[in-house]
């Protein structure tokens, strides 16, 4: 058995909460980049260059990009030939969070009772979402997820009937709803299948793809490109204010479904997008 | 403060740089002046004119007077903003839409509602040049502060004619 202790686990959690926030991952500064040029709305370029500087200050200055530092959304994948020492894996990583909200000058953001809602002050607990494969390895994917998105999100089980229109129609709707307020240009995070929970899990991991890459699957990364022109077509571009560059991209993940089932749950990301992963 | 005619001549899509005082304020510090206002209490902050940003800030690292400190969804806050709105505070800064009834508050009241580039809270917090506690420290990042800035860069989103650039916007870039 690979062993790993859990305070290296802790610290490797404290750096990726500061180093993600600090930094805009690269793919989208590079997609701000490219929609400055493409962008026609004096606005919305505006607003675009806005972005791209900011992401220059934070990451010049060590100051997270955006203030809403976000939920921690933490993705572990454990080797079956991992053994943990020293404690609780979760407890390990939740004491990450803590530490790197602290040390980082990070917000907390978190209130332990939905309709009390009274501030945890360590902006625990994070969410983690743990997958077994194989092997002796360990890797950890932080993403400090921001709610002007996040509330922006949305589910609905289709009926197979439906069919791909559906899917498209729903997704367009979603983000036409979601309108200014996830902080266009977003990226958006399409499951398709599954179950309803499993439908919004492969929403939300489809945020942590790499621009410009496309689902695998030639089909599904079609429906991606026509649903990326729609959704740009929409015309609400850079921060809301009027535009042609509404998303820089559009990242669908499918699972099987029931014969009954086609559930379909859009999860969206703003300009701030970011996410970190080490390999232990 | 920004005066009346100040007010007045700004228009939907206009950019301009506010220097001055402002409060923070989001969902909870909302509720609560409210709640006050319905109970007949005194406010904790002074709204009569005053500039109120949807905000919540990272703390400060040292020798700076703020963390990043961008909008929030000004949605949120659409339940609340017509009372203060009729209660004396007259500029809003925040992101994304208003509801029909602040639209036509600030409309009544000759108010104006700005936009802040969501997303770029580390570039906004360097226009900060002073921050204190006003109110409801408790409330951690939900407290309500008192901030000095210098050319905070906005853009006039709904001008005091209830012109309302998240409706002119897209509507002019959508593909037909």
């Amino acid at each position: 058995m690979r062993q790993i202790e859990t305070s290296l686990i802790t610290e490797k959690v404290a750096g990726l909460c500061m180093e993600s926030n600090y930094f805009l991952c690269k793919d989208v500064k590079q997609a701000l980049k490219l929609s400055a040029e493409k962008e026609v709305s004096p606005i919305g370029i505006n607003v675009l260059n806005t972005l791209i500087e900011n992401a220059e200050i934070a990451a010049e200055e060590g100051l997270p990009i955006c203030q809403d530092t976000g939920m921690a959304i933490v993705f572990v994948e454990i080797g079956q030939g991992v053994e943990i020492k020293g404690g609780s894996l979760t407890g390990a990583i939740n004491e990450g969070v803590r530490q790197g909200y602290k040390l980082g000058y990070l917000r907390n953001s978190i209130v332990e009772d939905p309709i009390r809602r009274k501030n945890t002050g360590d902006n625990t607990p994070a969410v983690i979402h743990y997958d077994i494969v194989m092997g002796g390895k360990l890797k950890i994917t932080v993403s400090p997820k921001g709610f002007g998105s996040e509330n922006m999100s949305a589910l609905k089980m289709l009926k197979p009937s439906d069919g791909i229109e559906g899917v498209k129609n729903f997704v367009i709707h979603s983000v036409k709803t979601a309108g200014a307020n996830p902080c266009p240009p977003i990226i958006v995070g399409v499951g398709v299948g599954g179950s309803m929970e499993k439908s919004a899990l492969l929403a939300k991991k489809a945020l942590l793809r790499e621009i410009p890459n496309h689902n695998p699957d030639p089909f599904w990364a079609d429906i991606e490109t026509g649903l990326l022109g729609g959704i740009n077509n929409l015309g609400i571009g850079p921060a809301g204010l009027g535009g042609t560059v509404t998303a820089l991209a559009v990242n669908i993940e499918v699972f099987p479904t029931h014969i009954a089932g086609l559930p379909v749950s859009v999860n969206i990301s703003c300009n701030a997008t970011r996410h970190l992963e080490v390999i232990l | 403060m920004i005066s009346a005619l100040e007010i007045s001549n700004l228009k939907a899509g206009d950019t301009y740089k506010y220097s001055g005082e402002l409060y923070t304020a989001r969902d909870q510090a909302h509720k609560l002046l409210v709640e006050a206002i319905c109970s007949g209490r005194r406010l904790p902050i002074d709204i009569n004119g005053a500039v109120v940003y949807y905000a919540g800030p990272c703390p400060a690292k040292a020798g700076r007077p703020i963390g990043p400190v961008g909008p929030t969804t000004s949605g949120r806050m659409d339940s609340y903003s017509p009372i203060l709105i009729g209660h004396g505070l007259k500029i809003m800064i925040g992101k994304g839409p208003r509801s029909e009834e602040v639209t036509r508050a600030i409309k009544k009241y000759k108010g104006i509602y700005f936009a802040a580039v969501g997303g770029a809270g580390a570039l906004l917090s360097k226009c900060v040049t002073s921050s204190s506690i006003a109110a409801f420290e408790n409330l951690g990042p939900e407290a309500v502060y008192r901030l000095t800035v210098k050319d905070l860069p906005l853009i006039v989103a709904v001008d005091s004619e209830g012109r309302d650039l998240y409706e002119i916007g897209p509507k002019f870039y959508a593909t037909k």
